[in-house]
């Protein structure tokens, strides 16, 4: 199959990207192409024009400071995977998108701003409560990760606005993340996702941060379980009750579809976020 | 749009639609059609080629993407009628049914043993998960990459 026809344009620099944005409004942006080179060969995407930002240095980039990582929006999952910088839920996350192929070529940034409910990347950066920083024509902004996302493949994201960077806080002391999830066998696009980061001090927990994606139509936060679990003993019967909280923060929006139904995936929601607490927890001792 | 790439060894300009995928850059302007079109939606790994070192699935490359890249494929793999070793262990562990998904299997594993020699026939199978044989010969073409890694310097 061909793609339909567009207008290619190139941008050298993210000034540059910007101003064939503005110029070209109903332009699609184009990292790595592998969400939107698919759809558009299945027609299901037709724009008339894209702006590639696929060389874009200034996108390029992943670099930790005092406690910090920042990763460029044009950084590949690859990258991300190979990265020790990064929460090992985000690292772990990216090595488990598509396969080596799609991890070489396919972006962060592109990713987060297709914002595909069954991709793995949103259901981690909320968990890691991640700022997403943009640039357009009148300036910059950083979104919460929580807020970036909002509804099936919808972001915050306005016209003529691009994703610059995903930064978060490094997995710090006694600080272990985890990601884990009920991939479909075929496409490995997460069923259900979820992603944990605690903190476990002297054998308690004090800080936990649990997202769930992939049944909901947006990544999201389930702080019911963080609540259940926060000055709990850092034991396994602890982790599995306070798992099951993530009921509460499910929502009326479960999707199921011919791979798995809406009741499975709930009850699915459950295991995956034990799995995802009981490897963090691992990890912050 | 003209791009320009290096096809292995050998530097090819073209004047070309910008929706033409690589894929089809390679087989119908280039006439190299070694590189199989499996699915078109980056999942069965048939037109996996080698771009900038890395592999990549040339179904879900454009062309203009791959303006000023280098790229081997699988006709550029063998060093003139010697085989290369990957070529070579598929051969003799019988890593081939109807062979349609040879190419990018070849490909592919040829990067994983690259970055990792020393990899578990686990790593092996988690490392082809973007291909898909229809044949479901998976059990040789593991068993060819296993082969084909010590050769290539594992097990040391």
């Amino acid at each position: 199959m061909y793609p339909p026809k567009f207008d290619y344009l190139r941008a050298d620099s993210a000034a540059n990207a910007l101003e064939l944005l503005a110029a070209n409004p109903d332009a699609k942006v184009m990292a790595g192409g592998h969400s939107l080179i698919p759809a558009m060969n299945l027609r299901l995407a037709d724009p008339g024009t894209i702006i590639d930002i696929g060389r874009v240095a200034d996108f390029k980039f992943l670099s930790a400071n005092d406690g910090y990582v920042g990763i460029g929006s044009g950084t590949t999952h690859a990258e991300v995977a190979a990265s020790s910088d990064v929460p090992s839920a985000l690292s772990e996350a990216a090595g488990l998108i598509g396969d080596p192929q799609v991890r070489n070529r396919g972006t962060v940034g592109g990713n987060i701003a297709h914002a595909d409910p069954a991709s793995d990347l949103p259901t981690v950066l909320v968990a890691l409560d991640a700022t997403i920083s943009t640039v357009s024509g009148s300036g910059t902004r950083m979104i919460k990760a929580g807020d970036f996302f909002v509804d099936l493949f919808e972001t915050a994201l306005n016209d003529g606005e691009l994703v610059a960077e995903i930064s978060m806080n490094q997995d710090g002391a006694n600080t272990g993340s985890a990601y884990a999830k009920l991939s479909n066998p075929a496409s490995r696009y997460a069923m259900v996702g979820a992603a944990a980061r605690v903190t476990v001090e002297g054998g308690v927990f004090t800080a936990v941060s649990v997202a769930v994606g992939g049944l909901t139509p947006k990544a999201q936060a389930a702080p019911s379980v963080g609540a259940a679990l926060v000055g709990q003993a850092a034991t396994a019967d602890n982790i599995a009750a306070a798992a099951a909280a993530v009921q509460n923060d499910l929502g009326d929006d479960v999707m199921g579809d011919i791979h798995a139904s809406a009741d499975y995936r709930r009850q699915m929601a459950t295991v995956f976020v034990k799995r995802a607490l009981t490897k963090a927890t691992e990890r912050a001792g | 749009m003209k791009v320009s790439m290096t096809v292995n060894g050998k530097t090819y300009t073209r004047d070309v639609e910008p929706r033409m995928l690589l894929v089809h850059f390679l087989r119908d302007e280039l006439g190299m059609t070694g590189t199989n079109i499996g699915c078109d939606t980056s999942q069965c790994g048939a037109c996996t080629i080698h771009m900038n070192g890395m592999a990549v699935k040339s179904c879900t490359t454009l062309a203009v993407q791959a303006d000023g890249a280098t790229i081997t494929t699988i006709e550029g793999l063998a060093n003139g009628s010697e085989l290369h070793p990957m070529q070579k262990a598929f051969w003799e562990n019988h890593g081939l049914q109807c062979g349609y998904c040879t190419p990018g299997m070849i490909m592919a594993a040829t990067k994983l043993v690259e970055n990792n020699p020393n990899m578990t026939e686990a790593e092996i199978r988690h490392g082809l998960e973007g291909n898909i044989c229809r044949c479901t010969g998976y059990e040789n073409i593991v068993r060819s990459v296993k082969a084909a890694a010590a050769q290539m310097g594992g097990g040391d």
